[in-house]
């Protein structure tokens, strides 16, 4: 048992860091690290920078552009991504669709897809939930009916992120309404300039524009865009669902916002001095660094135990990741929140313009926005509720 | 990066996991181990001494056998299973750990092959009634006299004092209070003139001593280390057996943990298992989450607990404390909380182990103690 790094991890950490410091540009990283929204040429230009170094789909198999990594080296990489505010290779393009394609897809779907995919020349999103299949999603209803050699799509999903940037979305879509509701969902890649297919935005609580509802009337879908086997989607979602093994705790980001948080309260005023000098402060980020730790070295148990796991099958400790990984992020933009303090009041999109420029640091806004945006983190992927009763049913037995 | 057992250590692991069961897996022996003299059974600490155990950390070339902190780990994961009574972590860890990292030649070729054979018991004499958790606080003296020293003062809570052979004391040679310079370790006999002890239980069935010292005369050679400057080799034993303590909590915790869950699978009410109802479900769950992260930070002390930088060290093992006395205090509830009324019954082996884990909270500084620590630090996230 050793759980230090080996020379070669190390080395490769300090190459992947100073590539990120160097190539991404500076003004991307510090506006991801205010929590502002960035636009898509920004994503698709840091995407691209990553895709040109090898780096935007590492997991991928060889032949489409991966790399015969350890899962200790894939993870440094998403960790310093994290670490320097670098918005991540598309995870609906890296870490979902591409990943099913590779596996069972066809050769021409894959060549089709696979390399415009990797280089965000297509900007996917993804087509799971639906309005009454949330945490339930095998109850989702949109359906796909066969017309000759195309399927006919009817129906809404929800919470659809960055549909509105989207050129194709990738569909869960019931073909069979007769069968057991996990038997009868194919998997569908659908172009977004369809005719029939309609995006309508979502604002969340935080004033963002990130998810989307849309809507299928009569959307004509070419049967070549059939993932696999028809039926047989479920099987290709829990794959897509388990892949996210190593990434879920996002415990980069925690690190990051952390050590932000450290800079502004030393930069905060508070009594005599800065925030920084309040024991009760310290100790409460000391808590968090403490949790986040021990939750580093549960994914590194975690990453160091899927060297052998045939690719895909889920691991039942990602559950335990899910739910500390997203706390400690709620608790890291809690912090963030209570350093503006009252400066975390003024809101950061007044419509009027009255709050440009900004009342206070201009960080402040954005921390409150961050906090209320956060919230999410907890119920999507599997709500941690869920990954409670995952872990009661599949790990405790009971 | 590898979290996987040696094959010596696998070996290792499976052996003590044999003698602890056979040694307690039978609860109600447990209960008659604790009425012998010592609160403990005499051959249970031979059949140690046969497995090598008690000389486990100690180097080959003084007699023991070369393990290290995560050898440690494994015996006291199953330490904490079996709800083990004996003065491992007071003989083997910190007597053993201040003559194997501050004994001279002469010291480790007397004491060592001792307490490896099982022949001699150490504990370690150092808390006193005003100094709480803060290890520089020592007023017992050490007068410094032609022949050696004599100790005077009063010492608290020195694990398993009562039946130790040998008790290695602390004591101020020079400085104030609680000033980090001055403080001297002395090996004394137990059955020393002027060395007065009187042994109580604690909580948890195990045993610890009050030690008084009058005009105790020590021998020049009795000192460890240079007299005077002894704190930073306390501290690192401390934090050896803080490590220590982890892994057997980790281990008390697990049990506890199976345990409840077993509980909730048989136990029926409404005419089903109670473990089918999703608010006890969750509870469970969550316990595991506790659990993980107690066993990754216990796993992270085993690899801080001989890290050169003594500063990174202690605030590493620091945060292990935390995260240990966290997970066991949230996990010792919900046991008890899951389990129902059995659980608050004396001869149920939950409330045991839920004792054993408030214990441990408590032993070598508390959570608050040790996140002040933390956070007087330069903080654990700055990795590699």
């Amino acid at each position: 048992m050793d759980l230090r790094f080996t020379p070669e991890e190390i080395a490769f950490r300090r190459e992947v860091r100073a590539f990120l410091r160097r190539e991404i540009p500076s003004d991307i990283r510090r506006r991801l690290s205010e929590g502002r929204h960035l636009s898509k040429q920004d994503m698709v230009t840091c995407h691209r920078i990553l895709n040109a170094r090898g780096w935007a789909v590492p997991h991928w198999p060889r032949e489409w552009g991966g790399q015969d990594w350890s899962p200790v080296l894939h993870y440094i990489l998403q960790e310093e991504i994290q670490r320097a505010a670098v918005p991540p290779p598309l995870p609906f393009n890296v870490s979902m669709v591409g990943p099913v394609i590779a596996q069972f897809g066809n050769e021409a779907q894959k060549r089709r897809f696979l390399p415009a995919t990797a280089n965000i020349d297509m900007w996917w999103c993804q087509g799971f939930s639906e309005p009454g299949a949330g945490s339930d999603l095998a109850s989702l209803r949109t359906r796909a009916e066969r017309d000759g050699d195309h399927y006919v799509v009817n129906g809404q999903k929800t919470w659809t992120t960055l549909a509105q940037h989207a050129d194709w979305i990738f569909c869960l879509v019931r073909t069979n309404r007769e069968a057991k509701k996990q038997e009868g969902i194919s998997f569908l890649l659908i172009d977004m300039a369809t005719p029939g297919i309609t995006v309508r935005p979502i604002i969340t609580i935080d004033g963002a524009h990130e998810v989307n509802e849309v809507f299928f009337d009569d959307v004509r879908v070419p049967i070549e865009n059939l993932v696999g086997e028809e039926n047989k989607g479920w099987d290709y979602a829990k794959f897509l669902l388990g892949n996210e093994r190593t990434g879920i705790a996002r415990i980069g980001l925690s690190k990051e916002r952390i050590t932000r948080a450290k800079q502004l309260a030393r930069a905060t005023p508070a009594g005599d001095g800065t925030l920084w000098d309040d024991p009760d402060f310290r100790k409460r980020v000391a808590l968090i660094e403490v949790q986040l730790k021990a939750l580093e070295i549960t994914q590194m148990r975690v990453v160091a135990g899927a060297r052998g796991r045939s690719a895909g099958k889920p691991d039942p400790n990602s559950s335990i990741l899910k739910i500390k990984g997203s706390e400690l992020q709620q608790a890291t933009t809690e912090l963030l929140k209570d350093i503006a303090g009252p400066y975390g009041l003024p809101a950061a999109d007044g419509h009027d313009g009255a709050n440009e420029p900004p009342v206070g640091p201009d960080w402040a806004a954005f921390a409150a926005a961050m906090y209320f945006n956060y919230r999410k983190v907890s119920i999507y992927g599997g709500s941690n509720e869920i990954q409670r009763n995952i872990i009661a049913k599949a790990f405790l037995g009971l | 990066m590898d979290f996987d057992l040696s094959e010596e250590q696998r070996l290792l692991r499976d052996s003590v996991d044999r003698m602890i069961d056979d040694a307690y897996g039978n609860f109600e022996m447990r209960g008659s181990y604790m009425t012998e003299p010592r609160g403990f059974a005499e051959p249970l600490w031979a059949r140690y001494a046969e497995l090598g155990l008690l000389g486990l950390p100690f180097a080959e070339a003084d007699g023991g056998f070369g393990g290290g902190p995560v050898e440690t780990m494994l015996v006291m994961e199953a330490v904490g299973r079996g709800l083990a009574l004996e003065p491992y972590l007071a003989t083997v860890i910190l007597g053993g750990g201040f003559v194997r990292l501050g004994g001279t030649a002469a010291q480790k070729q007397r004491i060592i092959p001792r307490i490896a054979d099982g022949s001699l018991r150490l504990a370690f004499a150092h808390g006193e009634p005003q100094a709480r958790y803060d290890l520089a606080d020592v007023a017992t003296t050490a007068r410094e006299t032609g022949a050696g020293f004599v100790l005077d003062g009063a010492k608290t809570l020195a694990l398993h004092g009562d039946s130790a052979d040998l008790l290695v004391i602390s004591a101020r040679i020079r400085g104030e209070r609680r000033a980090r310079d001055g403080i001297a370790l002395f090996l004394v006999n137990a059955d020393a003139p002027g060395l007065a002890r009187r042994g109580y239980r604690t909580q948890d069935g195990q045993r610890a001593a009050e030690v008084t010292l009058s005009d105790v005369r020590v021998p020049a050679d009795g000192a460890i280390g240079v007299p005077g400057e002894a704190l930073a080799l306390i501290e690192q034993v401390v934090d050896i057996a803080l490590a220590a303590v982890s892994a057997e909590a980790v281990g008390a915790m697990q049990a506890l943990h199976t345990m409840t869950v077993e509980y909730l699978k048989t136990r029926k009410q409404f005419g089903v298992p109670i473990g089918s109802f999703q608010a006890l479900q969750h509870r469970a769950a969550d316990m595991l989450v506790a659990l993980e992260q107690a066993r990754s930070m216990a796993m992270y002390a085993a690899m801080m607990a001989d890290a050169p930088d003594a500063t990174e060290r202690h605030a590493a093992i620091a945060a292990a404390k935390v995260q240990v006395n966290d997970s066991a205090r949230m996990i010792g509830q919900a046991a008890i909380q899951l389990h129902g009324g059995i659980a608050m019954t004396r001869d149920y082996k939950a409330g045991h182990y839920f004792k054993r884990l408030t214990m441990i909270e408590s032993l070598f500084g508390d959570t608050d103690h040790h996140l002040r620590t933390v956070a007087a630090g330069e903080g654990l996230i700055e990795a590699v």
